[in-house]
């Protein structure tokens, strides 16, 4: 049975032959993000693939992750496409790098999960919040709520980390 | 098994087929017609370059994302009968690597001369950039969930992690990487068929409203209606048509980067394909960057140029801003970049107008303001003031740089045949 639920407006439909996203989404839901594990290799990944980009294992399990992180990268969007993201621009959308598995299999190489920059309870931050997030800003995931069982990971900065004096920005700003 | 690919020895075809006719439309914000007439016009507009007729061509190839034609209904509205045709799904970096295809399919034997089109009403019907597109109201499923649920979709979200993470990693800057702008709108100022033609400056590149950091509205391209064809046929066939063949000197197709569709998640991620690709191209063609005199680095955003040209070599990991705002690529100097004026000013054709345009330069018949002689030609003054000349002198060598995503890009070493 697919796994309906909804974000700002948009129907979230999950197929039930999409058994990955099924349970990725449902372990969000459940309050904590998973990454799938690979039974051959051990590595993590992201985002769901249906065999291992390291080994091309297909057998896999679930594993936590701590949901803490670095911005590696990222955008801010001023031009929205999709409509419904008009009322929230300036926005976000960061490339974080987890604590877990960096520098793994390749130096360069990490699990770099997207996600927008939101408030503590996943609304979408607002200006002054962005100004001031950049490249080396640490943040913790946020798990927001999509109903029918499912949650969608943001982030938020994380108030308990030590945060850098001046995390990398845009020239302009 | 050996991953190496040793493109050194002649059996890699170097020198052996051409580019022997060329073709496009006028490039318009409104066609007035469909993707069907766009591409039959410039397919036929390259049989008559080429000076060949439809009994000549029997192989057919054509890319687009589900917003064109096929090949078939094209040959059929020239009574053209195929011995081979090819529809791929695609965009940027598709012209290349189906240059590569086309030789392959003739070498084989399946047929012997091929017409490669991309057709799109890229303003009026299916905009790329997605301004307009029905992205809002279908269901998030699949890969969606991790791209379209944050807002990310359009070409420049979607590369934005690339470009700013080079800014990072190599301390670039906005105003560097303006100079790419500012350099094609001069080299469009002298193209009759450019959308754009007005010179512009760093300043209004960086004064104009930013549409996704660390994109001004100016650092990204031009979204047009056009369709274009090039032929490709053996050298011995091409003495036989009308103009000096683009020699191809060496191809390489789609060479990507690990985790191709997740690319992020391998690093460095300010480093694009073409530092895999150049591996494959430059011992293929048996020249170096340093031997090229005009160079189609694709313009989607200043930033693309930027990135290629860096890492097929043309400068040190990390100097693209510094080669960019060099004065290098204009017009005039040591290795012009897209004399058309590319994407950002000429219009939008998924980067086969880049390679239209580097024929013609290697034809040294490039189609400026300058006077047409008795011969039929123009005769080039080389005076590259606003609305002047944008003919390279004596170019032999160009080279172009074709790219799908930071993860995705192909090439094409060019030479004035003989």
């Amino acid at each position: 049975m697919a796994l309906e639920g909804e974000y700002l407006g948009m129907p979230v439909v999950i197929d039930d032959l999409d058994k990955a996203n099924q349970e990725f989404y449902s372990r969000c839901g459940q309050g904590a993000l998973h990454l799938q594990f690979c039974a051959s290799c051990s590595l993590m990944r992201y985002p769901t693939t249906t065999a291992c980009p390291w080994c091309a294992s297909p057998h896999y399990d679930w594993r936590p992750v701590s949901g803490k992180g670095t911005v590696y990268s990222y955008a801010e969007v001023h031009h929205a496409i999709q409509p419904v993201f008009r009322q929230f621009l300036p926005y976000m959308i960061l490339l974080v790098e987890l604590d877990e598995q960096v520098g793994e299999p390749g130096v360069h190489d990490g699990l770099r999960v997207t996600g927008n920059l939101t408030l503590a309870d996943g609304t979408m931050a607002p200006e002054d919040v962005v100004s001031a997030v950049g490249i080396g800003s640490r943040v913790r995931v946020v798990l927001k709520d999509l109903g029918g069982g499912l949650a969608l990971p943001q982030w938020t900065l994380d108030e308990d980390a030590d945060q850098p004096a001046s995390p990398w920005r845009y020239a302009d700003d | 098994m050996s991953t190496e690919i040793d493109a050194t020895a002649p059996k890699y075809l170097r020198g052996k087929y051409a580019i022997v006719g060329i073709g496009e439309t006028s490039y318009t914000r409104g066609s007035g017609t469909t993707t069907r007439n766009l591409g039959t016009t410039a397919v036929r507009n390259a049989m008559e370059d080429a000076g060949l007729t439809s009994a000549d061509i029997d192989g057919m190839l054509s890319y687009s994302g589900n917003d064109s034609v096929p090949s078939t209904s094209i040959a059929g509205d020239l009574g053209i009968r195929l011995n081979f045709y090819m529809d791929c799904q695609g965009g940027g970096s598709s012209t290349e690597a189906l240059i590569g295809i086309a030789i392959g399919v003739i070498e084989a034997g399946l047929c012997k001369t091929v017409a490669i089109f991309r057709s799109m009403n890229g303003y009026s019907q299916f905009r790329i950039g997605g301004t307009g597109r029905s992205t809002g109201r279908s269901a998030l499923s699949g890969d969606a969930l991790f791209g379209r649920a944050y807002g990310q979709g359009s070409a420049a979200q979607n590369f934005a992690h690339t470009f700013m993470r080079h800014m990072y990693d190599y301390g670039t800057t906005p105003e560097q990487v303006a100079h790419v702008k500012v350099i094609h709108s001069e080299h469009a100022s002298n193209n009759p068929k450019a959308y754009y033609k007005n010179r512009v400056t760093v300043d209004d590149v960086l004064a104009s409203r930013m549409i996704c950091k660390p994109l001004h509205l100016l650092d990204c391209c031009v979204e047009t209606d056009n369709g274009c064809c090039v032929i490709v046929t053996s050298m011995d066939r091409a003495r036989d048509c009308r103009h000096t063949p683009a020699k191809i000197l060496g191809v390489v197709g789609r060479c990507s980067k690990p985790r191709v569709d997740n690319h992020y998640q391998a690093g460095p991620i300010s480093t694009v394909a073409g530092v895999y690709a150049r591996n494959i191209l430059w011992p293929n063609a048996g020249v170096g960057p340093e031997d090229i005199q005009v160079t189609g680095s694709y313009d989607a955003f200043t930033f693309t140029t930027m990135l290629q040209l860096e890492d097929y070599g043309f400068c040190k990991k990390g100097e693209g801003g510094d080669y960019v705002s060099s004065g290098i690529m204009r017009l005039g100097n040591a290795r012009p970049n897209n004399t058309s004026g590319g994407h950002l000013c000429e219009g939008y054709t998924h980067g086969i107008a880049m390679v239209i345009e580097n024929v013609r330069q290697l034809r040294h018949d490039i189609d400026d303001s300058c006077p047409v002689g008795a011969d039929g030609k123009r005769m080039h003054t080389y005076d590259y003031a606003e609305g002047g000349c944008r003919q390279v002198k004596d170019v032999e060598l160009s080279a172009n740089l074709g790219w799908a995503t930071p993860a995705t890009g192909s090439a094409l070493v060019m030479a004035r045949g003989a």
